[in-house]
């Protein structure tokens, strides 16, 4: 199974709090959470995978020409991304739904990018949450040179941790075969660059088991780049957030680069397009289910007094949300042929402008029929 | 002020002044900060600038390109150097299918104005993968610009005006021009970025090429003259994109237009032109538009560089034939 020795926990499965030495640092930051802080993981795992089931019925419905669940891997996304500060840049995949919606991008928008109405969907440098990128492990080379960018502004390692800025890059297992990737974590280090290295280890790329991209645990690839590296429970949101707080005051502060292995399991498909029953038991899927990581922190919430209407109230958000998103998708009206032309530069470009421009003209001469 | 400088140097100078102007404009590569580029194209900017703008990057071509994506998202204006033709091609996903397309992805809400140098092409003698022109790859993709000057004062002129491009700019260096010297007007108001260009009056044939091609369409056209023809020679300068209207109106004086290019001929930049000008000057013309290329092989060893790359001959034969018609 993929924990190991090293894997740090702080939640147990049933729930209760696990006491150790290596993470008594990481204890006493979660001690400091407040009631609120602990109500709002919940919430965003809990309403993030009621977003999730619903987008994967839309798609099922032809509502979506594709759904990119993210399942099983809500405490890894929800703990690292609460463990930013607003000034961090976020740089995701195409799977972390749960770090949108916590940097507020609108779920419908995610939606657009999956019914084809776009290639982006939000603005990226208002939110700090860039756009999803598709080809696997291209955005951990920006958000290094992003890093580098803050390091060159001197906005990195001033002391003042308050302003100070960071970067976070999303990546998974299959990933981390990607030469970019690697050539991410050369400049990172080389560059001492503020930005920690979230790998999601979902156990899988689509069909192929994480063992083909690596005989040793991954967090180790960061240890053999010079990187302080680790490996986490990422079913367990305490831990992801506590271990990715560390990383990334530390990345902060100039101390360079971190990487972080979260051991997460994606509960559903890799998209709509997938069939997992083709490469994996069963047993492996019940085993990743008694660590949910949602019904885990439940149990945590619930043993420290947590009332039965907190539960009531959330999942009631979860329902409001499916049904707003189920709403509007409905209400998204079809891309103009301007989404086409524009913007594909900057500045003026004939060639562009004149096929649009003869577009137009040609859409005219039908007489207002097409 | 006029200085009579090489393309090299040329280079150089535009850079530093882009950097001088503005410090968001940095510059990324391989051996490019003490040792100045194996060119020398960047000798001395990282005395001046310092190694935050002047950075010797790690030996990884997508690691260029992709960090300068991250830089230009934070602000920068990166001009990232590829320090050979044909080793841009561990870059190519980050070209392609990131910096090409990332402008239109953000619909409005980022500029990507990132700069890549390549210095290309042939006549140096040089082994595998030194001597490649590889334009119509860049050409081809929607978002990209694409220059290669053809002398010093284009150089020093168009590298700036590349960097002050809110587009990513493919800027290819002509590694034969590097060294013959030129005057440079250094304060002289430059050309229009994408502006094609005369650069020899003729009647009887016109001739279109770019780079290190427009020196030896020159050179064509003073051994046609002694042969009595009358060679109009035009310099791309802009290959993405082109600017057809010089072509045209030469093309409607002459009726008659040779495309000559190192890169091999299928689905070329030369391919494109020919294309263009059939379809706009049709009746204008009074021979087939003909190419003349780098054959459709690798580029081979360089002892058959020589026969590989179109020279004055190979571009006199083509202008006979066309006035065979």
């Amino acid at each position: 199974m993929p924990y190991t020795e090293a894997t740090l926990q702080l939640l147990s499965i049933d729930g209760t709090l696990v006491e150790s030495d290596r993470t008594a640092e990481y204890r006493a930051l979660v001690d400091k959470l407040s009631d609120a802080q602990l109500q709002n993981f919940y919430r965003e795992m809990v309403v993030t995978r009621r977003f999730d089931i619903e987008s994967g019925n839309l798609q099922r419905q032809g509502q979506l020409a594709l759904w990119i669940p993210s399942i099983g891997q809500e405490a890894a996304q929800v703990g690292s991304a609460f463990a930013t500060r607003e000034q961090d840049t976020i740089f995701p995949a195409y799977r972390e739904h749960a770090i949108a919606r916590i940097r507020g991008i609108d779920p419908v928008a995610i939606l657009a990018l999956l019914r084809g109405q776009t290639n982006g969907g939000w603005d990226p440098n208002e939110s700090k949450f860039r756009l999803y990128t598709l080809v696997l492990g291209t955005q951990t080379l920006h958000a290094v040179g992003y890093a580098m960018g803050i390091a060159m502004d001197g906005k990195s390692g001033t002391g003042k941790p308050a302003q100070d800025e960071a970067t976070i890059v999303y990546f998974g297992d299959g990933s981390t075969s990607e030469g970019d990737v690697n050539e991410a974590l050369v400049f990172a280090q080389s560059y001492e660059a503020p930005i920690v290295f979230f790998l999601q280890n979902n156990q899988y790329a689509i069909s192929v088991p994480v063992i083909r991209q690596s005989r040793s645990p991954l967090y180790k690839r960061g240890e053999g780049f010079g990187i302080e590296s680790h490996q986490i429970d990422g079913n367990d949101v305490l831990i992801s957030y506590a271990v990715t707080r560390v990383a990334m005051d530390d990345a902060r502060a100039g101390k360079g680069p971190r990487f972080i292995e979260a051991q997460t399991y994606r509960l559903g498909a890799h998209t709509t397009s997938d069939d997992p029953s083709k490469y994996r038991e069963q047993s492996e899927e019940d085993y990743w289910k008694e660590r949910d990581p949602i019904t885990r922190f439940e149990k945590f919430l619930r043993a420290k007094g947590e009332k039965e209407s907190f539960f009531t109230s959330v999942k009631a958000e979860g329902d409001d949300l499916a049904a707003d998103i189920r709403k509007r998708i409905f209400e998204l009206a079809p891309p103009s042929t301007d989404v086409m032309f524009d913007h594909v530069y900057t500045d003026d470009h004939p060639l562009v402008s004149a096929q649009k421009a003869w577009l137009a003209e040609y859409e005219k001469s039908f007489g207002g029929d097409r | 002020m006029t200085e009579n400088l090489s393309m090299a140097k040329a280079i150089n100078l535009g850079l530093q002044r882009a950097m001088r102007e503005d410090d968001r404009v940095l510059l990324m590569g391989e051996d490019i900060g003490t040792l100045g580029g194996v060119f020398r194209v960047t000798e001395g900017l990282k005395n001046e600038f310092g190694e935050n703008r002047v950075l010797d990057t790690p030996l990884a071509e997508s690691g260029i390109v992709g960090t300068a994506i991250g830089l230009a998202m934070r602000g920068y204006r990166p001009v990232c150097e590829i320090q050979f033709d044909g080793f841009v091609f561990p870059a190519f996903d980050q070209i392609m299918s990131q910096l090409a397309k990332q402008t239109s992805r953000h619909q409005g809400t980022q500029s990507f104005p990132v700069v890549i140098r390549i210095p290309y092409g042939g006549h140096i003698g040089a082994v595998e993968h030194h001597q490649e022109s590889p334009e119509a790859y860049f050409a081809h993709t929607a978002g990209l610009r694409v220059l290669s000057p053809a002398t010093p004062n284009d150089g020093y002129h168009m590298i700036q005006q590349a960097i002050q491009s809110n587009d990513p700019v493919i800027f290819l260096e002509p590694k034969a021009r590097y060294w013959p010297k030129g005057d440079v007007e250094l304060d002289g108001p430059p050309a229009p970025m994408h502006q094609s260009r005369v650069v020899r009056t003729g009647t009887d044939v016109t001739v279109v090429g770019h780079g290190a091609m427009v020196a030896m369409l020159l050179d064509a056209a003073e051994v046609a003259k002694g042969e009595g023809i009358s060679l109009e020679v035009i310099d791309l300068r802009s290959l993405s994109p082109v600017d057809y209207d010089p072509i045209i109106a030469s093309v409607a004086k002459t009726g008659r237009l040779v495309v000559a290019q190192e890169a091999p001929g299928n689905a070329s930049v030369g391919s494109e032109i020919a294309a263009t000008v059939a379809e706009r000057a049709f009746f204008h013309l009074e021979s087939p538009v003909l190419r003349v290329s780098g054959f459709d092989v690798p580029f081979p060893p360089a002892n058959l560089e020589g026969v590989y790359l179109p020279d004055v001959d190979r571009i006199l034969d083509a202008v006979d034939r066309a006035r065979g018609y």
